[in-house]
């Protein structure tokens, strides 16, 4: 399948990673080839077969719905590009 | 004594024992070696200080007389485990600067132990490459060379920076994680054993996650002995990964007596390939001889959807990966780009994930992106998992037929030059794993083990897939087929 550059651009867009447009072309052939390799996946007899959800047989075990840690506002922050106030800082998103 | 960083553990740990070393002088002659191998890049966060005061706390419970096996062993520990107060950026950009504030199970578990960490490694960027050439840090480099030629050829990946500090004895083992091979393939190709057990042994809690249902972390080690060792302290259940299992661990260590006799091995008509050198034919045919005289019954056996392991793969890694790295968007940690006047929080985004991701990364993100996108979701991401059912449901029949074990070649080629791949497809360097991607995808445990050497001089690995959980027997086949192989050699050293 080919992948023109405005699915390119609407791929990276979703993805969150800025592109520019010059790069589009050969971004757009590369998706095209990685494609290519996955539609062998169309030859393969699927009817009755069931999407693999684990990979080993397990249920998921459940626990109480309670708290268990916290209180360690600095170590979350610590890591942080901007933080102030006890808060993550990032650009404005409401007016 | 020079030689102390070519100890195995399991020797390490007798001497330790036995009062004829300690950790000070093990780690003292891990760190010298490591600081003469810059040239190797495998080591890309030394740290001398924790390494020295781990030792000192080890000798002294050694002295106490109740030391655990690892007690005192110097290792390296891959990037992409989170250590605490020790950078862990999974040799990507947009973990620059990340301290984590928490300690990993698998590490943690080794530190327990009394495992002396002498620093981080190398390794592909988020584990993405066969070649660790997508690491930000630069390439790691095989200490292995062909012949009198020196061209700087790859340790393989994604774990390089682990399998080249083994095989030059900077240490004396190392962690590595797999996701589709990134432990057999650079143990192959540096002559070292690597083991990615079977899927929910090793807890995933914190180390950074790839593609969640694939991820598990094994050792990578000199001798298979070792690689059972260090097995053992690194499994268990653990309650923080949901999908770590509540199972007993084996002493994998006490189920190493090289007796095979009675087991039946499979060989999977699939895994020869067209292309595939003479020399890995050559190789496969003589790991099934040994086993064989070893009192193994060899029986062939089909594995039919072996070709569509690949395809499925890179569908479900990469949107496994688009999934796990939305996390990195320069908020809570890491990188964050520097906007300009008017920019807004998509922008911080946007510009943020470009400059911190790596060319790899973003392809297998954006790769990811779509699979899982409106529309195309069914035709690719519901069918590769459909694929994988029965690709998993291939070995469940072979294993159902009678057969203990599987023997295929670990890589389709030796060690190849740094560089060399540079100009084609991502695909074709999508191919270096086809061997060992299938054990992931069916969540089965896989052993590397080194046997032979290539007519340029380069090691060559053999793998064993083994069922579920049995990694015990699946160590003892590979214990039986490493003293059969025989193989000693190191790589010269030249760094």
């Amino acid at each position: 399948m080919s992948i023109d550059t405005d699915t390119a651009a609407r791929v990276a867009k979703l993805a969150r990673i800025r592109v520019e447009d010059d790069q589009l072309p050969a971004l757009a052939q590369e998706f095209s080839n990685i494609l290519d390799f996955i539609e062998q996946l169309n030859e393969v007899d699927v009817e009755g077969v069931e999407p693999m959800v684990s990979v080993t047989p397990m249920r998921l075990k459940r626990r109480q719905d309670g708290v268990t840690d916290g209180n360690q506002q600095d170590k979350i922050l610590s890591n942080a590009p901007d933080a102030r106030e006890g808060f993550f800082a990032v650009p404005k998103v409401v007016e | 004594m020079t030689d102390l960083t070519k100890m195995k553990v399991a020797e390490a740990r007798d001497a330790l024992r036995a009062g004829d070393v300690t950790s000070v002088e093990l780690t003292e002659a891990c760190l010298g070696a490591i600081d003469a191998a810059d040239a190797l890049g495998a080591f890309v966060h030394k740290t001398p200080e924790i390494a020295m005061e781990q030792a000192k706390a080890a000798d002294a419970r050694i002295k106490g007389g109740e030391a655990p096996s690892l007690c005192g062993i110097p290792m390296g520990i891959k990037d992409l485990f989170c250590t605490r107060g020790v950078p862990s950026q999974a040799a990507s950009r947009i973990l620059e600067g990340f301290k984590p504030e928490y300690e990993s199970t698998v590490t943690g578990k080794l530190f327990d132990a009394g495992a002396v960490m002498l620093g981080k490694l190398n390794m592909d960027e988020f584990a993405m490459g066969s070649s660790n050439e997508t690491s930000c840090y630069g390439n790691a480099v095989n200490p292995w060379r062909r012949g009198n030629d020196d061209t700087a050829l790859t340790p393989g990946g994604s774990s390089g920076g682990s399998a080249a500090a083994v095989a030059a004895d900077l240490c004396l083992a190392a962690t590595g994680t797999d996701t589709g091979g990134s432990i057999r393939q650079p143990a192959a190709f540096t002559g070292i054993t690597g083991i990615k057990p079977t899927y929910g042994r090793c807890s995933r809690w914190g180390i950074v996650a790839f593609a969640s249902s694939l991820d598990q972390a094994g050792p990578m080690t000199k001798d298979v002995r070792d690689a059972a060792i260090l097995l053992q302290a690194m499994c268990g259940h653990d309650p923080k990964d949901s999908t770590s299992a509540e199972l007993a661990v084996p002493d994998f260590e006490a189920m190493l007596t090289g007796d095979i006799r009675g087991k039946t091995i499979g060989i999977p008509r699939e895994y020869h390939m067209d292309g595939m050198p003479d020399e890995i034919e050559a190789l496969w045919a003589r790991g099934r001889d040994m086993l064989a005289d070893a009192g193994a019954k060899i029986v062939d056996i089909s594995l039919p959807h072996t070709k569509y392991a690949l395809p499925t793969y890179y569908v479900i890694a990469p949107a496994e990966a688009s999934s796990n790295l939305a996390r990195y968007d320069g908020v809570r940690y890491g990188h964050r780009a520097r906007l300009s006047q008017g920019e807004g929080i998509n922008d911080m985004y946007e510009k943020t994930r470009a400059e911190g991701f790596g060319a790899e990364v973003q392809r297998r993100v954006m790769v990811g992106t779509y699979v899982l996108s409106a529309g195309f979701y069914d035709a690719y991401y519901n069918r590769a998992r459909k694929v994988r059912t029965l690709i998993k449901k291939d070995f469940e029949d072979a294993f159902a037929s009678g057969v203990d074990a599987i023997l295929t070649p670990a890589t389709p080629s030796a060690a190849f030059g740094l560089g060399e791949m540079q100009d084609a497809d991502p695909v074709q360097m999508y191919l270096n794993d086809v061997f060992t991607v299938t054990v992931n995808l069916a969540g089965l445990p896989g052993v590397s083990v080194p046997a032979g050497l290539d007519k340029q001089g380069l090691p060559l690995g053999l793998q064993l897939i083994g069922r579920p959980w049995e990694e015990g027997d699946l160590l003892n086949t590979a214990y039986a087929l490493e003293r059969a192989a025989g193989f000693v050699e190191k790589p010269a050293k030249w760094w």
